[in-house]
């Protein structure tokens, strides 16, 4: 259905300001999931400590975003779906910057496990970043398309990382009940493991949000079925 | 629906109203609950003050104008042949936008109607305005200078003023018409605070602009536009996820 203009058109405006403050956002968070990754896979120490410094900008936006959205409170008043986006927006904002401190965690296990032999080659923590990068960009297109149906798949995307995670766990087990010499790297991949199953949480927390501001009603804490999560 | 079905004090079924040719609403059906506070809002020209004026009667006073359907107050058509008007105002008060005390003192301000009704007696008068005051509020402002004229009082005490004059006639409904548009904040504050302690005994009809005035008072909220009752829904929903696209529109500003 088309939308009507507000009448006030620096309101509409700022409104679109925030929208296109949470996609940078999106982007510089994707951003730096795939060049902490990149610094895991490359070896390249240099680029992981170039993530954990851009987080800054990461967490200026935030806070810039979310004043935005009080000011926005406090002078406009807004109702119905403006106050649903409004709330959203400054919820989005904080899983958003939660991930990247996430992105961060993870450049600073690649400077550590960058310093020793590589444990095993990386095959499942790739395709987990490459779902959750994936997962947040899915659902920043649906809060600018307000799509219900693409915020759902989403949703059930996370079920998919939350297995990988699950069997990243359990073959590292393995390897450590092997060899004890493997436990300190082990340990650093489990870990990043979980900030990539974390990530995918947020990116979920974004597209509850989306289906909240879309329907007015609240799936958060409701989790899609997955059969074999708890294989 | 939206309503308690035994909560009902006063509804209106199919309700047509007409300026001369003019039809100002269309087939307006709507329910309001006892102790309750509901809110009418739209744009300007959308039927809402001419819907609160049905439900008292007031649209007698203009020539020419004509109602479609009946209007059940307890039950009872209101429009009905032998129901006197007059009756059925004292039992649906009414406090209107700008302030309008008479040009006399603040104690017969009150008294003036009770009087006309047949309360005589210096104790009962003197009861009745304290009472009447004190659930406006305005009994501690005014209590030493009841004999002063009313038209010294600030505007915001004159429309409470109106609200203990509506109230000493012991209605059962309020209506207001935009009863703070003429005020300031503070004033406003006041008027709001009221109407909260004010449902507790009375039915409360609000007509208002303030759209965050509606969302502040009141339990229910009907939208109207073109004549028309365009949604009829409990406050928080209509001002967080409205059922309808035009009330939205309306209430986020994305109107005309």
């Amino acid at each position: 259905m088309e939308e009507k203009r507000h009448t006030s058109s620096h309101y509409e405006r700022e409104l679109q300001e925030v929208k296109e403050g949470l996609l940078y956002l999106g982007a510089l968070t994707e951003k730096a999931i795939e060049q902490a990754m990149g610094s895991l896979l490359e070896r390249d120490s240099a680029l992981a400590r170039r993530v954990i410094a851009e987080d800054e900008r990461i967490d200026t936006l935030d806070m810039e975003l979310e004043e935005r959205c009080i000011k926005l409170l406090a002078l406009r008043q807004p109702a119905a779906r403006d106050l649903r986006f409004i709330t959203t927006a400054i919820k989005i904002n904080g899983h958003l910057e939660r991930i990247g401190d996430m992105a961060v965690n993870i450049a600073q296990k690649a400077i550590a496990l960058n310093d020793e032999p590589q444990l095993k080659p990386y095959i499942d923590l790739p395709r987990m970043a490459e779902i959750t990068r994936g997962m947040i960009q899915k659902s920043l297109d649906a809060l600018v398309r307000d799509d219900c149906a693409l915020a759902n798949e989403v949703r059930q995307e996370e079920n998919t990382v939350d297995c990988l995670n699950d069997q990243i766990f359990r073959e590292l087990l393995t390897f450590m009940m092997e060899d004890p010499r493997t436990i300190h790297r082990a340990l650093l991949i489990m870990q990043i493991s979980k900030n990539l199953e974390r990530i995918a949480d947020h990116a979920k927390g974004v597209a509850d949000m989306v289906i909240y501001m879309v329907t007015g009603h609240s799936v958060r804490h409701q989790y899609p079925e997955c059969p074999d999560r708890n294989a | 629906m939206v309503n308690q079905e035994d909560r009902i004090i006063i509804r209106t079924e199919n309700v047509n109203f007409y300026y001369g040719e003019f039809q100002a609403l269309t087939d307006v059906s709507m329910a309001f609950e006892t102790n309750r506070v509901t809110a009418l809002i739209g744009p300007s020209g959308c039927g809402k003050s001419t819907l609160l004026r049905l439900l008292n009667r007031m649209n007698d006073l203009i020539d020419g104008c004509r109602v479609e359907g009946r209007i059940l107050f307890e039950g009872r058509n209101i429009y009905e042949p032998d129901v006197d008007p007059v009756e059925v105002r004292r039992r649906i008060g009414m406090v209107f936008q700008k302030p309008n005390p008479f040009p006399k003192s603040i104690f017969n301000n009150i008294t003036y109607g009770p009087r006309l009704a047949g309360v005589s007696g210096k104790a009962d008068l003197e009861a009745l305005v304290e009472r009447s005051l004190r659930q406006a509020v305005l009994w501690d402002e005014v209590k030493d200078i009841l004999g002063q004229s009313a038209m010294m009082l600030s505007g915001g005490q004159q429309q409470r003023l109106c609200i203990a004059r509506a109230l000493a006639m012991k209605p059962d409904i309020l209506l207001m018409d935009e009863p703070t548009s003429a005020l300031d904040p503070i004033s406003t504050a006041k008027i709001e605070e009221l109407i909260e302690e004010l449902k507790k005994t009375y039915t409360i009809i609000i007509v208002t602009h303030n759209m965050q005035q509606a969302a502040r008072v009141s339990d229910f909220t009907g939208f109207f536009y073109l004549g028309k009752m365009i949604e009829f829904n409990v406050t928080e929903k209509i001002f967080t996820k409205p059922d309808m696209k035009q009330t939205e529109d309306y209430i986020t500003g994305r109107f005309g």
